[in-house]
């Protein structure tokens, strides 16, 4: 069963247009110009109950109003869209009860109360049941090792010890959708670990519909099966994360290591030169050239090591984000961007990974 | 509806509790509210010995003072101290999602979180409030009959309704205007002149004085004091009490039509 079901959602602001200076100030109080920022661009999507899936894509590619849309904080400006059969813009209680959204900080909590106090606003308000509160609370409490900071002021708490207290507050009523918009920004990477390793393990346990939007690889990486790439307000990817590398990436990495310090100097034309550091190399090629250049390697020079691995996700995605908002200034659609990738379809070299 | 009154238990607790976080502060402000009375005092009995005839407008120096006083008493009722600014700093900082996200409502829950606001102010300033009215207990003409009583402490409690939603009214302009603190001067320089906590009404010329029986600004300030001193009595008190209590619901069906809008602005808009 899906829980959530989006059909031609779009939604575009009306911002003021502003020109720099003074004198259009001035202007701007009697003759203001707008212009209509399209955030999310007729999307379809569906999710199934129990799905844990991720937004990727650039800043102010449209993945915070689609969790703001889907969690009924702004109406849409065209299109429909479900949430375990409800329509998130109507905001009804009893849809309100059934997800829980996470975005930044300070949202639940009280800033100048223990975080208890808060809590116990949300077992009334959510109406949750004092015995499954108690319960529910300890539960979360436990797993996020935060049961010794229940009594101590939110105001007090470090920022780690706050995401997990308001993970915590949205989670009390055991919503069966979950929004989070960047859980982890701004933590260390040990926090940041322990989030993962909850919400893993929460989502692993309930089934609940989880829905993330991350500029962090490895939350995704962790995280999520299905990784849904949104960008200038268009899903141009929905799918697993390895295959992102597959469609997008049209590189592998070759890493050689060579023997008795005899560097050749004409390495580039195997491909170009990442790095030099000696006795290792490692060079870009061409997903299509790479077996044409390994056997060439292999006859030219004496090597100690060698490896073909996949580039970085973190770089197949920026490489992506770049080239969508260069395709789209050109003015492609995510129609092209989509279908043009596919250039490296069919090469059969899998990584060593 | 007993879980919904468990909830407006609940949220009034931890406004409570959140108010008694800054006890300092919280002290320090209660107390030097009654430093104006004083110099009121002095104010207007400077006034009396200059005019050199013992009244002004029919008032008596002791009718002024003790109208002073009452005056004071209505306001700790009706002012709504950082209430509409409250909700304007909440939209512009985002702080208002949770009312569109969570199951509580807007309004509902500012009014408990007055409440919890006033009980607390109340308890502390009781204190200094009864020792101020004790050491000036000369200046009043003795304790009003039972039902004047009556009808003083509830135009009291109309008097804090009326200031709470008249104000949250205000707040809510905020979805459209972002800051509301010029509206809010031009609030107070109203309430300043129409609401008869600087001067008893009376003063005031004609067509003024009759204009500010249908403004809601004297019911915050002057008519509480005047029914207190009998000044509004029988079938001009029902009327008095009639317009007020028609303020007060016409500010509540305002303040939640001006939500719903300013929530569906809001929505529209940005989030």
């Amino acid at each position: 069963m899906n829980a959530i079901e989006i059909r031609q959602l779009q939604k575009s602001y009306r911002v003021y247009q502003k020109n720099e200076g003074l004198m259009a100030s001035v202007r701007g109080l009697f003759h203001r110009e707008y212009r209509e920022v399209a955030a999310v661009k007729a999307i379809d999507l569906d999710v199934e109950q129990g799905e844990f899936v991720a937004f990727l894509g650039p800043n102010g590619a449209g993945k915070t109003t689609t969790l703001k849309l889907l969690s009924g904080v702004i109406s849409p400006t065209g299109g429909e869209a479900r949430v375990l059969g409800h329509v998130p813009w109507l905001r009804e209680n009893d849809y309100r009860r059934r997800f829980a959204l996470v975005m930044g900080q300070k949202n639940q909590l009280w800033w100048d109360l223990p975080a208890q106090e808060s809590f116990t606003l949300h077992e009334k308000i959510y109406r949750i049941e004092h015995d499954k509160f108690v319960r529910t609370r300890d539960e979360l409490c436990d797993l996020l090792n935060v049961g010794h900071l229940l009594g101590r002021p939110v105001r007090e708490l470090s920022l780690g010890e706050r995401m997990k207290m308001e993970l915590t507050a949205a989670l009390l009523h055991s919503p069966d959708v979950l929004f989070l918009d960047e859980p982890t920004i701004g933590l260390d990477v040990i926090a940041q670990h322990n989030i993962q390793k909850f919400l893993k393990f929460y989502q692993q346990e309930r089934k609940i519909t989880i829905l993330l939007t991350s500029h962090y690889m490895k939350d995704v990486a962790a995280l999520c099966k299905r990784v849904v790439i949104i960008a200038q307000g268009e899903i141009i990817y929905d799918g697993s994360l390895a295959g992102i590398i597959d469609k997008f990436s049209g590189h592998k990495i070759l890493s050689l290591l060579f023997s008795d310090g005899r560097m050749p100097s004409d390495l580039a034309r195997y491909g170009d030169v990442l790095e030099i550091v000696e006795p290792k190399a490692r060079l870009r090629v061409d997903r299509g050239k790479i077996s044409q250049v390994l056997s060439s390697v292999l006859a030219n020079h004496t090597l100690e090591d060698i490896s073909v691995e996949d580039p970085p996700l973190e770089e197949v995605i920026a490489e992506l984000f770049s080239h969508s908002a260069e395709e789209s200034e050109r003015g492609k659609t995510a129609e092209e961007i989509r279908n043009g990738e596919m250039r490296t379809a069919g090469v059969s070299e899998r990584s060593n990974k | 509806m007993l879980a919904r009154a468990e909830t407006w238990w609940t949220i009034l607790k931890i406004c409570v509790e959140e108010r008694l976080v800054y006890r300092g502060d919280f002290a320090l402000g209660t107390l030097m509210r009654f430093l104006p009375i004083v110099t009121q005092i002095f104010l207007w009995t400077a006034v009396f010995a200059s005019a050199g005839s013992g009244l002004i407008k029919g008032f008596t120096r002791n009718d002024i003072v003790a109208y002073y006083l009452l005056t004071m008493l209505a306001r700790a009722f009706s002012s709504m101290p950082g209430l509409a600014s409250g909700i304007a700093r909440q939209v512009r900082e985002g702080e208002i999602k949770k009312f569109l996200v969570q199951p509580i409502d807007l309004i509902g829950y500012l009014l408990l979180a007055r409440i919890a606001h006033k009980v607390v102010y109340y308890s502390v300033a009781a204190g200094p409030f009864a020792l101020v009215y004790y050491i000036c207990r000369s200046y009043f003409p003795g304790w009003p009959p039972t039902e004047v009583m009556v009808a003083f402490l509830l135009s009291l409690v109309l008097a804090f309704l009326l200031g709470f939603f008249l104000e949250a009214t205000m707040g809510m302009i905020s979805f459209w205007f972002l800051e509301v603190s010029s509206l809010l001067f031009v609030y107070m320089l109203f309430t300043f002149f129409f609401s008869g906590h600087m001067f008893p009404l009376e003063i005031l010329p004609e067509p003024w004085r009759t204009i500010v029986d249908f403004l809601p600004f004297k019911y915050m300030a002057y008519f509480p004091a005047a029914v207190f001193l009998g000044k509004v009595q029988g079938t001009e008190l029902v009327h008095g009490l009639m317009i007020q209590t028609a303020w007060v619901l016409g500010f509540i069906v305002l303040c939640r039509m001006t939500m719903q809008a300013g929530f569906n602005r809001y929505s529209g808009y940005g989030g």
